[in-house]
């Protein structure tokens, strides 16, 4: 505390505050395209270059560029393009209604739409996903109704949850998506797990997890590093690095020492670090990973390089820390945008196709949450029924549950 | 005096605990630049600058085994962890380390740490922002184990918690922050403006640590209560037309049992009253004391009034909560049989 050792407690802090003009200046990209493309098999010793760089498809022109260019067809782009859109008007909607109660909480994935839509069109249906909580868009890209997202947002009774949740702690069996738990890391080295079975089973379902870079911290993400590389699990474990945790930013977490992606070299597998708002690129990094494991290959660590477009959850304020005008500061663009802005280029999308979009995705999602609403909200109408608490808890009550609902009255 | 919530004088203790004692650091998730989620660290990096009040990683066991190096190395460090739900990853350095160290070093080291955390429910977070997990700390040797219930103590207790050389386990009743909570969501909330404890000392003052304090005088029964539920047993007690006494623990551990048995072998009846799990929780423990003490002198079976023995379900708070219903149906039970 009187420093005269010349040692300092040295605490990291991002480059500016609110009140500050902000500005990424001190990033390194490189031009989309320039990053070559490693043999599947490649040995994870002779890759330490693809965590410290950033691969990148789509370039300034929203052409898509390099050996990393997935060649999608322009009806796979549309339906990524569909499902980002999706997945941020759902967002919109459900913030709106939670800022009039109709439920406790929400949070949205604005910025990072390409993470999880992106993937979850790279990876097999058979595949399991073990998100955090802001990949909502695993959910609309594999299928999954807007209705039944909302009815357990709303804690209503139609939720699959049956009100025991928090909104956006989706659990969907029926799509291979986990149970989002509220407790931050816990399903990182599960999903571990769950790619061991399967290895175990002889089935070529792979595992797919996703970690905030805050989070990395955790030791749940070391227990996943470790278990995944010994074992050689095929698991695509993905940290996904938007910058900010809740009020700390990625310096807090250590990602100015070394990319996240370089985590994975100590650890024996490859880390590759790529441009999380770039669909194109996102898809190929996956694809590759998603490859990789299903041939033996073992795991892979993605860092998706991107940035939380607004608040952390509806319980946060961000102009406390950081500048009001940030999101609008990332080089890297909207996810959304340059995805549109490639199918403009390649004469398969109009502005006027993509406004037209807007208006049915918007109509769509309001009728739903109108259907939504009539099963009921957190505060009113219809929920579950109320004994329902005491079940689950075991595969069978036992007494003392029986006993506690009876002595409620329900 | 000053008026205070309870996130005021949690702040109020820091405030005072940095400025008395240059080894006094404060650290957590949000808890620097940002103040906390709940405010309750509030402008104190401003003034004590970030070496002495601090973000950290998201990693609860990575804070709490630091807290224990520094306080090895002669600090005093108050951690946040930013709610008692996510308090598990911490577990193992509190069960095995902090609360051992004296113990099996022979008296040699020891952590003087405080580990601030909120807990509790009422306010719509669901299984993963509500819950009390106090009686897990409590069942472990070596670990003090706080919860105030109203500001004045809050404060008193948290700088008592700092000062004190052995780990702290300093649980903040949430729901309380801003108000006492009498555990009806429909009355508009209360504000600590008017409440005799929201009246707080500006300056250092300590509450001693294992003092349970009589919150309300009664002879014909006696409520042992702690954290919120001190607030809604209050309101069963006026409400029940009995003469009931409500003791407010305020420490756990260690606990003031002579003080509770002095209450109880007087009354003849008891409820105790929490809002964690019922099986296995710090109620049983509070029980079977009793039963130990005052067994000639009781008039009817001692009951419990808990949270039903299930994780606390998002939609069914006010079902789950012990609410004055729940408390008043005790009070009838003990006294009418
Ligand atoms: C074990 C645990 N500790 C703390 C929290 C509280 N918390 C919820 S989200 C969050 C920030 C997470 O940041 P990051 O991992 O970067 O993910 P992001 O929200 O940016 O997607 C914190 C600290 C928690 N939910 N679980």
């Amino acid at each position: 505390m009187v420093p005269n050792s010349g040692i300092n407690l040295d605490v990291p802090a991002p480059r500016h505050r609110p009140g500050e003009a902000p500005e990424f200046d001190n990033l390194d990209i490189p031009n989309a395209g320039t990053v070559p493309k490693p043999d599947i098999m490649a040995d994870p010793r002779e890759m330490f270059g693809y965590a410290n760089t950033l691969i990148r498809v789509l370039n300034m022109k929203h052409q898509a560029v390099g050996e990393w260019d997935p060649q999608l067809s322009a009806d796979d782009l549309r339906t990524g393009l569909r499902d980002m859109l999706t997945t941020r008007l759902y967002d919109d909607r459900m913030q709106t209604m939670q800022r009039v109660g109709k439920m406790s909480f929400y949070m949205k994935s604005r910025g990072e739409e390409a993470v999880a839509v992106a993937q979850a069109m790279a990876l097999d249906k058979k595949d399991m996903l073990f998100p955090s909580y802001r990949q909502q868009g695993l959910l609309i890209s594999r299928g999954r109704d807007l209705l039944d997202m909302m009815n357990h947002c709303l804690s209503n009774s139609r939720d699959n949850c049956k009100g025991r949740q928090l909104p956006i702690m989706y659990t969907w069996r029926q799509g291979n998506f986990f149970s989002i738990s509220g407790n931050l890391g816990t399903q990182f080295c599960q999903a571990v797990g769950w790619a061991l079975a399967s290895a175990y089973k002889g089935e070529d379902a792979i595992a797919a997890t996703w970690i905030g870079e805050g989070t990395t911290a955790e030791s749940d993400f070391h227990h996943g590093m470790t278990f995944a590389a010994v074992y050689n699990a095929p698991v695509l474990l993905n940290v996904v690095n938007n910058q900010w945790a809740i009020s700390s930013f990625q310096g807090i977490a250590g990602g100015e020492k070394a990319t996240f992606a370089a985590r994975g070299f100590g650890y024996g597998m490859p880390g590759l670090r790529v441009d999380g708002n770039d669909f194109l690129a996102v898809y190929a990094v996956t694809k590759w990973a998603a490859d990789r494991a299903r041939a033996g290959g073992g795991p892979t660590l993605i860092e998706h390089f991107t940035y939380r477009a607004d608040a952390h959850s509806t319980s946060d304020d961000p102009s406390k820390y950081r500048p009001e005008h940030e999101p609008e500061a990332w080089p890297l663009g909207d996810p959304v945008d340059r995805l549109k802005n490639h199918l403009i280029d390649l004469g398969e999308w109009s502005d006027e196709r993509h406004d037209q979009a807007i208006a049915e995705i918007t109509a769509m999602v309001t009728a739903k949450y109108k259907e939504a609403e009539s099963y009921g909200t957190l505060n009113s109408g219809a929920r579950p029924e109320v004994s329902s608490m005491f079940e689950d808890v075991f595969a069978t009550q036992p007494d003392n549950l029986r006993r506690q609902r009876q002595q409620l009255g329900v | 005096m000053v008026k205070m919530t309870m996130v005021q004088a949690i702040n109020s203790a820091q405030d005072v605990m940095l400025e008395k004692d240059n080894s006094v650091v404060v650290f957590g998730e949000d808890a620097g630049y940002f103040g906390g989620v709940f405010n309750c660290t509030e402008g104190l990096q401003k003034k004590y600058g970030k070496q002495r009040v601090f973000d950290t990683p998201i990693a609860e066991g990575g804070i709490i085994a630091l807290a224990i190096g520094m306080g090895v190395n002669d600090m005093r460090p108050i951690t946040e962890i930013q709610f008692s739900d996510y308090i598990y990853p911490a577990f193992d350095q509190i069960v095995s380390e902090a609360s051992r160290l004296r113990y099996r070093s022979g008296g040699e080291y020891w952590a003087p740490i405080t580990i601030r955390t909120p807990c509790g429910g009422g306010i719509r977070g669901g299984q993963t922002h509500s819950q009390s997990p106090e009686g897990i700390f409590t069942h472990v040797s070596g670990i003090k184990t706080i919860m105030p219930s109203n500001p004045y103590d809050a404060k008193g207790l948290l700088i008592s918690a700092v000062e004190d050389d052995d780990p702290v386990v300093f649980f903040e009743p949430k729901r309380l922050y801003n108000g006492p909570f009498a555990g009806d969501p429909t009355q508009p909330p209360q504000s600590w403006d008017s409440h005799k404890k929201g009246e707080v000392p500006a300056g250092y003052y300590t509450i001693p640590i294992g003092k349970a304090e009589t919150v309300r005088a009664g002879s014909d029964l006696t409520i042992i209560t702690y954290g919120t539920m001190v607030h809604v047993s209050l309101a069963a007690a006026e409400l029940s037309g009995y003469n009931v006494e409500v003791i407010d623990l305020r420490t756990l551990i260690p606990l003031d049992i002579d003080h509770i048995a002095a209450s109880v072998c007087r009354t003849g009846r008891c409820v105790v009253v929490h809002e964690a799990t019922k099986t296995g929780g710090f109620g049983a423990e509070i029980l079977s004391q009793i039963q130990e003490e005052c067994f000639w002198k009781l008039e009817a079976p001692i009951t419990r009034v808990a949270g039903w023995d299930i994780p606390y379900p998002h939609a069914f708070e006010w079902e789950y909560f012990p609410g004055q219903g729940r408390v008043l149906a005790a009070i009838k039970l003990v006294m009418e049989g």
